[in-house]
């Protein structure tokens, strides 16, 4: 197969395209508790209830 | 050396009825299925065509008879459960008890993060059809689907990964090669777990959702006896030539680094040892300890001994194996591609924030972004490692639904890495990619999925008014059926009659 990857150039050109990466700026780095901290009371929100309930009830079957 | 090649991602989601814990969850994966082929008023619903399929041939050279398989391995069973081939390629049906997304075949790790994110997608809008639809019945109650592993009593299901390979390499090399490499990867591509051993009872966190479910080094099996390596071969392409490599080893990533890092570094190994570039490959002395071992220690400190007596950390392993990586691209003739490049850089920098400050890998490293939350949520509010909070939200990180989901709340902090733009995975839920025969099976059904009566990633068999019989159209080779072979077919017919004619007099 690396034959034909070689043989790809195009490729290569069209993917330079493709990433967009929004990357992330760890200089921000001292400022993460805060930013996790402000989303806390919204992910307090939207968890489940019940947890210790709702825990139990997960219940899966296995699979592969 | 390029991180390209034919690849993929089959998911199988977590499951619950709202308020029915003993939900039949059969059942509620049909209606999932279901819900989302009536949604897209599917005329009709083709087949699966499984006259490719061998889940019982062994990649080390035998087949196994099907009296002796676990039932669980009897994958080509025609079945009456629900199954739909999409428009993007993609299959979604019901595998065991959990509805699944089988990606469509892509050719980078970066197309792999746009299709099993799309996924991501059109299976939250399934559960929520299903939702509706079913609103006022018996079998009311709202579906919610979780992108894990893992139900911390006993059960898992699969995240797999798969990679076209040649053939020609012999099996024993892709195991002393990958062995190493799979019992490291989990510091890059963890999703973090509370909870420890398969059940769950002890109170801890780790790295990695599947580590605790792996009890061999080399094996056959997917539902039992799970191994580090898995030799399911059914290539899905001429077998001459290739084989598939079919990994079940790793996590269901939410984190797009994540995912992006899983395929990208497995398929450079692969190349690596295709090429026959690799080094000689380091040997553990008990990898199946090693990785339960390296999951349990989130401080990255655990040492694993190797046959010639030495003792690494997963991070030393993973250093090693990036080093040899960077070399083999650096010494290639050509210039490497831009994944390839992205993909090496930014192994490095997570191997170097893993060293000297984890946290710095939030919204990058699933594990490490779960963890922070918990840590945060931890200190906060005073919870020991059993409280059920915790546990609640490790599975709620993984819930996919927008509104509820609690990594999909986390990118609101915009600390969270994204590789790929929301358009771009939008139009992925109802387009196929391009360059793979992927293009070909959903390009089918996207125009004549009225007249396909059966598809599998091998072939489409179509029905054409006036025809007497079927007509089946192998597609064994991932690399045809590209828009740039076939394009022009879908774009000059507009009756299946005369693309029927157009294909078969090509």
């Amino acid at each position: 197969m690396s034959e034909q990857q070689r043989k790809q150039p195009r490729k290569s050109e069209a993917i330079d395209e493709e990433i967009e990466t929004e990357t992330v700026d760890t200089s921000r780095k001292d400022q993460l508790d805060d930013d996790v901290d402000a989303i806390l009371d919204d992910i307090d929100a939207v968890l489940e209830e019940n947890a210790e309930e709702f825990v139990r009830g997960f219940v899966q079957k296995g699979g592969q | 050396m390029t991180v390209h090649r034919i690849q993929g991602s089959e998911i199988e989601y977590g499951i619950v009825v709202t308020g029915q814990p003993d939900a039949n969850p059969v059942l509620a994966s049909s209606r999932v299925v279901n819900a989302y082929a009536s949604a897209q008023h599917l005329a009709r619903r083709a087949r699966w065509d499984f006259e490719e399929e061998t889940p019982l041939c062994d990649a080390r050279g035998f087949s196994i008879g099907r009296q002796t398989a676990e039932p669980g391995m009897l994958t080509n069973e025609e079945t009456s459960m629900a199954n739909v081939i999409l428009t993007n390629g993609a299959r979604l049906y019901v595998d065991h008890a959990h509805p699944e997304y089988s990606s469509p075949e892509v050719t980078s790790p970066l197309d792999v993060v746009r299709w099993e994110k799309a996924g991501e997608l059109l299976m939250a809008r399934a559960a929520n059809h299903a939702s509706h639809l079913d609103a006022g019945t018996p079998t009311a109650g709202d579906i919610v689907l979780y992108k894990n592993n893992v139900d911390n009593k006993g059960a898992s299901y699969g995240a797999h990964e798969n990679y076209l390979v040649q053939r020609d390499i012999p099996f024993r090399d892709l195991v002393a090669q990958l062995t190493p490499f799979f019992v490291s990867r989990q510091i890059v591509c963890g999703a973090g777990r509370v909870g420890r051993l398969a059940d769950g009872s002890e109170a801890a966190f780790q790295i990695s959702q599947r580590a605790d479910y792996i009890e061999t080094e080399v094996a056959l099996e997917t539902t039992v006896r799970r191994p580090i390596i898995n030799t399911r071969d059914e290539p899905h392409a001429d077998a001459t030539l290739f084989r598939r490599l079919h990994v079940i080893i790793g996590d269901a990533n939410m984190c797009e680094t994540s995912i992006f890092m899983k395929h990208a570094t497995t398929s450079l190994m692969l190349h690596a040892i295709e090429t026959l570039s690799a080094p000689a490959p380091l040997v553990l002395r008990d990898p199946v300890r090693a990785v339960h071992a390296i999951s349990h220690d989130p401080t990255l400190r655990q040492l694993v001994e190797l046959d010639d007596g030495r003792h690494m950390t997963a991070l030393d392993i993973q250093w090693q194996l990036f080093e040899s990586m960077k070399a083999m691209v650096a010494a290639a003739d050509t210039e490497a591609d831009s994944q390839t490049e992205f993909a090496l850089d930014r192994w490095e920098h997570l191997l170097t924030c893993l060293g000297s400050d984890p946290e710095s890998c939030f919204g990058q490293i699933d594990w490490v972004t779960k963890l922070h939350l918990l840590n945060r949520y931890r200190d906060r509010d005073s919870l020991a490692w059993h409280d059920p909070t915790l546990q609640m939200i490790d599975l709620q990180y993984h819930d996919i639904r927008s509104e509820r989901g609690v990594f999909n709340k986390l990118t609101q902090t915009g600390r969270v890495e994204s590789l790929v733009t929301r358009e771009a995975i939008e139009d992925a839920v109802t387009h196929p990619p391009t360059d793979t025969r992927a293009y070909f099976r959903g390009m089918c059904m996207n125009k004549f999925g009225h007249g396909v009566a059966a598809a599998s990633w091998d072939s489409i068999i179509f029905d054409v008014p006036g025809r007497d019989s079927l007509l089946r159209i192998p597609t064994s080779d991932p690399h045809r059926g590209t828009r740039e072979h076939v394009g022009r077919l879908f774009d000059d017919n507009d009756t299946i009659e005369s693309f029927v004619a157009a294909l078969t007099t090509a």
